[in-house]
């Protein structure tokens, strides 16, 4: 359990006891590319509790509107919240009945916003923000951080998989993957981020969203391997080392 | 050593809540501490919400009384103005908008649970930070970090009413052995179609666990039992 900050120290007064200081209840990394059809997402199904693996069965991605797809790690209770904001803004957006609707580059848009304004008032959504999508045959697929930081990419990663699934997809991404192609690669980074995140659990999904709309896999686990010959006596030759 | 007296009030505890076929078993231990002293070793860590709702909390004692006193209050004005019982998402997702926007100075964890004629019995946990979860069992309070291996082994879907109240006692009474912010007796509610049963489940009525004796009366009641004369059956 965190002690309260009863003494919040040199940064602020009483009166803004309004921000947040920590998570407390945390997705890991979500991995993102573009395909040929449209978009692919993965990210696994688990909600950490500091280094307790606490939940394992919490969706991270979430389709919005009739073209997007939200994927989030961070503060899981902000990633609630960001879906509230967004579905608010997708029924005035249908409201208005104007045969238009709000393709993927106006909600990062708005997310960049919000996510930005937040920060500016000291007071983030700790939530780092995957956005895919596909608008008349345009794929688009972008990411926000907590601090507002907004680009637009062919492949991306937060978390964890900044580090481990980015150098794979940058060495493997190529225009026009099939969706086995895609899906293998996705499955690739995820395999990686299991053996080497500690907050990962083995139970992810896969999204796809095209023009026809969003499908999020059933949830399902990857086989992993553990083989190697230098796996089963590693110490051989150099006893009490690891 | 210092006794931290003048701590705030903090439920260390073990809640607990379990779904089963029909309805919900909510269970928990009654300590409540202020730094190392118990300042009440009988507390009611189950409260009501509304007829069909019930919430356990665990963390401060006062965040987590004046959230139920608030969701009470708006589920209660809910209630008149809907004609009919409020649904535990209903009331889980109230607890939930406390918990999120209060999220800076509140310090509780809380496991709605209850019965509706629509979902039937269902159980929502929201931990620190405001996160909402349904689950068909959730753990929470100190005490939970000692059954959660317990829960992987021993949960099964399907449970009946028995079953899934036996477990909730046997698992709060395997986390008062082992935590000591939990401790008291095991008092557990029971919700469904049929309405609510409250049961107490004092400490001498509990298995005992590794390492912990038959309780007696005195040292003098073994030393007379032990006399040179044999055993009778």
């Amino acid at each position: 359990m965190d002690q309260k900050p009863f003494s919040q120290g040199l940064l602020s007064s009483e009166a803004d006891s309004q921000r947040t200081l920590y998570p407390y209840v945390t997705g890991t990394s979500v991995v993102a590319l573009k395909y040929k059809d449209g978009i692919l997402m993965a990210a696994d199904m688990g909600g950490s509790y500091g280094s307790t693996l606490r939940y394992k069965s919490v969706e991270r991605m979430k389709s919005i509107g009739k073209h997007s797809l939200l994927g989030a790690s961070g503060e899981l209770s902000d990633f609630q919240e960001i879906l509230r904001y967004l579905d608010e803004l997708i029924l005035y957006d249908n409201m208005w009945d104007d045969g238009n609707s709000l393709g993927p580059k106006e909600v990062h848009s708005y997310l960049t916003r919000v996510m930005y304004n937040r920060r500016n008032k000291f007071n983030p959504l700790w939530s780092s923000l995957v956005l895919g999508g596909v608008k008349n045959g345009e794929k688009y697929l972008g990411m926000v951080s907590m601090i507002g930081v907004h680009f637009e990419d062919n492949h991306v990663a937060t978390g964890f998989g900044n580090h481990l699934a980015r150098p794979i997809l940058r060495e493997e991404w190529h225009e026009n993957l099939s969706f086995e192609d895609g899906v293998k690669l996705l499955e690739k980074c995820m395999r990686v981020l299991l053996y080497r995140d500690r907050s990962a659990v083995n139970k992810l999904q896969i999204a796809k969203i095209t023009e026809e709309g969003v499908t999020v896999s059933q949830p399902y686990s990857l086989k992993t391997f553990w083989g190697f010959s230098a796996f089963s006596n590693p110490t051989v030759g150099a006893e009490g080392s690891w | 050593m210092d006794l931290n007296l003048n701590d705030e009030h903090s439920m260390g505890t073990t809640i607990i809540g379990v779904t089963y076929d029909g309805g919900v078993v909510l269970g928990a231990d009654s300590r409540t501490s202020t730094g190392m002293y118990v300042a009440n070793r009988a507390s009611d860590k189950i409260t009501q919400l509304t007829d069909n709702v019930y919430v356990c909390r665990s963390g401060s004692a006062a965040d987590s009384q004046i959230v139920s006193d608030y969701v009470r209050y708006f589920l209660h004005q809910h209630t008149i103005q809907l004609g009919q019982p409020a649904t535990v998402k209903v009331a889980a997702n109230l607890v939930r908008l406390m918990a999120y926007n209060n999220k800076n100075m509140l310090q509780t964890g809380l496991i709605v649970g209850g019965w509706d004629k629509y979902e039937g019995g269902k159980i929502y946990g929201i931990p620190l930070g405001g996160t909402i979860v349904e689950q068909p069992f959730a753990i929470g309070g100190s005490g939970s970090s000692y059954l959660y291996g317990f829960f992987d082994q021993a949960w099964k879907e399907g449970m009946t009413k028995d079953e899934a109240e036996q477990l909730v006692v046997k698992a709060v009474s395997l986390a008062i052995a082992r935590d000591g912010a939990s401790g008291g007796v095991v008092r557990t509610v029971i919700v469904n179609a049929d309405g609510v049963t409250r049961n107490f489940h004092p400490g001498d009525s509990l298995q005992l666990w590794h390492e912990e004796l038959e309780p007696q009366n005195s040292l003098l009641d073994i030393l007379n039992t032990a006399s040179p004369e044999p055993m009778n059956f």
